[in-house]
């Protein structure tokens, strides 16, 4: 069998680096994700990616999707109960299956189950200012080595979504007179950048045509926006992208692109991508 | 066969006295009084949007020229604002204080029953018009004006920062600099101040030597403690506790990071005597390991119970008088001998150093749903001292194997000089062997 270059999949590069979060995460940081709750999210979120895919009657059985959105989800969630961590895989890779409009599915898989367990229990909940300002450099570093490594293909809505938030939380600053040290204290935070590189950024749950992820990104930083400093609400930018997820329908019926392939990920994969290797 | 060492628990605890104590606000001060804030007890109750603040003050100084501004997310009211019992803030400042748990090897020589004896009763150290004229006149009004308690509360609605500032100045108070700036962008931030002098009348009245704490009540969708005020009356570093009264569970803040101080460590004997010299260290070393970026958890408890107690639980009317609404008043009355547990109250209790260089934005807090019980433990193992009856040489080699892991740990935990623990340590069966230096250390110095 013919094995995929690995870096013709940009989601190989995203499974390394979130997986070296979690080991910093559980093995350094130690803001407390527990072991048995990754354990229950990866197995419950494979097992579920299978029996879905035997249903769809799919030709192949892709772990890898599934795989990223269960590290997002174990980064991401926490509770102390395995039951509740795994409903939250079941949800995040049963709306994969379910929940579809023209053949895309409408919501981000890790972002709906978040959001759905933050509402249906007071038992989990969302832990956005665990990173050490060492660990977002570092991680930091790892999402702009992202976008180089796949010369931003796709990478609009992440793009978009910075560049937007940043520009609103600088102007607040202005406005209020605030040194700049508080924005920049406000994008130094890890839920934030893996919000921004690992879930926004899904090429499956985004509009397919780049104008229509630029735009889509900016509304998400909008309402993120609007949640965070304007309601005062913790996890602005998670609440947003569920808001805005059907928007995505609408964009793309106005704006018509090419659907996301992952292991197709550009015309030209092989001809920009030699470089990395050589 | 090896020894097993039971042990025989005696419960003592020894608590870290918070001394000093502020507003979370910023000191106005008449003339040459020289005020800062140096540390602070802030006690939040919070659920859905209702929040009660409590501010503890340890003011020391004339209270003549005593003022303070306190930023609150909201329009308040007269009847919002109160003056509370500062009795109920250190009794749970020490019910929720790091704590010694000490225990006893018992004979070695003797078949052990499991013994254990809890003292929960463990002594601890008991842990105008004129004004309205000349405010208008600066795009301040003086919105309402009433005496709670000893305090005078001025409700002002500021519409620019240079108003409230000037109208302080004109009411000869010194405002520290940069002020302005900070009070300019809670004003747009749609915050509002008020202002609290001392009414000696009232106070010498009421005969109270100190301050009692102002408590206000509000609503608000912001969970947060402005603390940029505080740093600019400070001189240098802070000390903030946060106790946050909740319903569900543990409070963290959403834009620091959140971490637990390290806990259940053994620790050597003599820490028992020099405890709040030991905790101040390990607080230090902690907090220069994060960076000076931290906010540290130091106590995560069910409000109902606790194990081993430093002090007992808040009462129901205690919990009350801090303005936990959610308990309901039936509860607080009751004439019964035993007064219930407090139920559906989950403390919380932050400790966090800053200054306006490591904490640039105010401390933004949420509630989570983790009920895992955290508290700051050491542990101290005292070993066998009683005559032996037979051939103790094994358990004396398990003890001295034991204080060296201890001392090894207290070196980690405090970076205190091991060679300075080991000369506190009576070891078992003499001191231990100076250790050897290493060819190079001394090489170069």
């Amino acid at each position: 069998m013919k094995l995929l270059s690995p870096l013709r999949d940009p989601r190989y590069f995203q499974v390394a680096v979130l997986t070296s979060l979690l080991a910093v995460g559980i093995g350094i940081l130690n803001f407390g994700i527990h072991w048995q709750n990754a354990a229950t999210i990866m197995l419950t979120a494979q097992f579920v990616q299978y029996i879905g895919t035997r249903l769809a009657g799919l030709p192949r059985f892709d772990p890898l999707s599934a795989l990223i959105t269960s590290l997002s989800l174990t980064l991401l969630l926490r509770t102390e109960f395995a039951s509740l961590a795994a409903t939250a895989a079941v949800i995040a890779i049963g709306s994969k299956f379910l929940i579809r409009f023209r053949n895309k599915h409408v919501f981000n898989p890790a972002n709906v189950a978040l959001v759905s367990l933050m509402l249906l229990s007071d038992r989990a909940w969302v832990s956005s200012g665990q990173w050490g300002s060492a660990a977002i450099g570092a991680f930091a570093l790892a999402c702009l080595g992202f976008l180089v490594l796949t010369r931003a293909k796709r990478a609009e809505t992440t793009i978009a979504f910075v560049w937007a938030f940043g520009t609103l939380l600088v102007g607040r600053a202005v406005w209020l007179g605030d040194p700049l040290s508080i924005p920049l204290h406000q994008l130094q935070n890890g839920a934030l950048l893996i919000f921004a590189f690992f879930m926004i950024s899904d090429p499956k749950t985004t509009p397919d045509a780049p104008f229509g992820r630029a735009l889509f990104g900016a509304v998400v930083a909008a309402v993120a926006f609007t949640i965070q400093f304007i309601f005062y609400q913790p996890n602005g930018p998670i609440l947003a992208l569920i808001l805005c997820a059907p928007l995505v329908p609408l964009i793309d019926t106005l704006l018509h692109g090419s659907h996301y392939q992952w292991d197709k990920p550009g015309a030209r994969p092989s001809a920009s991508l030699k470089g990395v290797h050589s | 066969m090896r020894l097993l060492i039971t042990l025989v628990s005696a419960l003592v605890t020894v608590l870290v006295t918070t001394s000093a104590q502020a507003f979370c606000g910023f000191y106005v001060a008449r003339a040459d009084t020289s005020l800062f804030n140096r540390a602070s007890q802030v006690v939040l109750v919070r659920d859905e949007d209702k929040t009660v603040i409590t501010m503890a003050n340890d003011f020391e100084g004339d209270a003549e020229d005593f003022a303070v501004v306190i930023p609150v997310p909201t329009m308040i009211e007269g009847e919002q604002i109160n003056v509370g019992d500062r009795a109920v803030i250190e009794h749970l400042d020490a019910y929720t204080s790091p704590r010694i748990v000490e225990y006893h090897d018992g004979d070695p020589c003797v078949v052990y029953e499991r013994l254990e004896m809890s003292s929960n009763d463990a002594a601890f150290p008991s842990a105008s018009k004129q004004l309205k004229r000349s405010a208008r006149s600066r795009g301040v009004t003086i919105e309402a004006q009433y005496t709670v308690g000893e305090y005078d509360i001025l409700i002002l609605s500021a519409t620019q920062s240079d108003g409230l500032i000037q109208w302080l100045v004109e009411n000869d108070y010194r405002i520290p600099s940069g002020a302005e700036r900070v009070v300019d962008s809670y004003l747009k931030q749609d915050m509002r101040f008020f202002v609290a002098k001392v009414n000696l009348e009232e106070q010498s009245k009421l005969g109270f030597q100190y301050l009692r704490p102002l408590q206000v009540a509000y609503e608000s969708n912001r969970f947060m403690l402005p603390i940029r005020l505080g740093t600019l009356n400070a001189k240098g570093k802070q000390e903030l506790y946060v106790y946050a009264l909740t319903r569900t569970g543990r409070v963290e803040t959403t834009n620091y990071r959140t971490v637990k101080l390290p806990s259940n460590v053994t620790v050597p004997e003599f820490v028992e005597d020099e405890f709040a010299n030991f905790y101040r260290a390990m607080f230090d070393r902690q907090t220069k390991a994060e960076n000076e970026r931290a906010v540290f958890l130091e106590y995560a408890w069910d409000m109902g119970w606790c194990d081993p107690c430093a002090a007992d639980p808040l009462s129901a009317r205690e919990l009350r008088q801090l303005g936990v609404f959610w308990l309901g008043q039936h509860d607080v009355e009751s004439k019964r001998a035993i007064q219930p547990r407090a139920q559906n109250v989950f403390v919380t209790r932050l400790h966090v150093r800053y200054d306006a260089e490591h904490f640039p934005e105010d401390l933004m807090f949420q509630e989570t749903g983790d009920r895992q019980n955290y508290q700051g433990r050491y542990v101290i193992q005292h070993p066998w001292k009683g005559e032996a009856s037979c051939d103790i040489s094994q358990y004396k080699a398990s003890v001295r194997d034991r204080q060296e892991r201890e001392a090894q740990q207290l070196a980690n935990l405090t970076g205190w000089d091991l060679g300075d623990i080991h000369k506190k340590i009576p070891f078992a069966g003499g001191a231990p062997e100076p250790e050897k230096e290493p060819w190079w250390k001394r090489l170069w110095n």
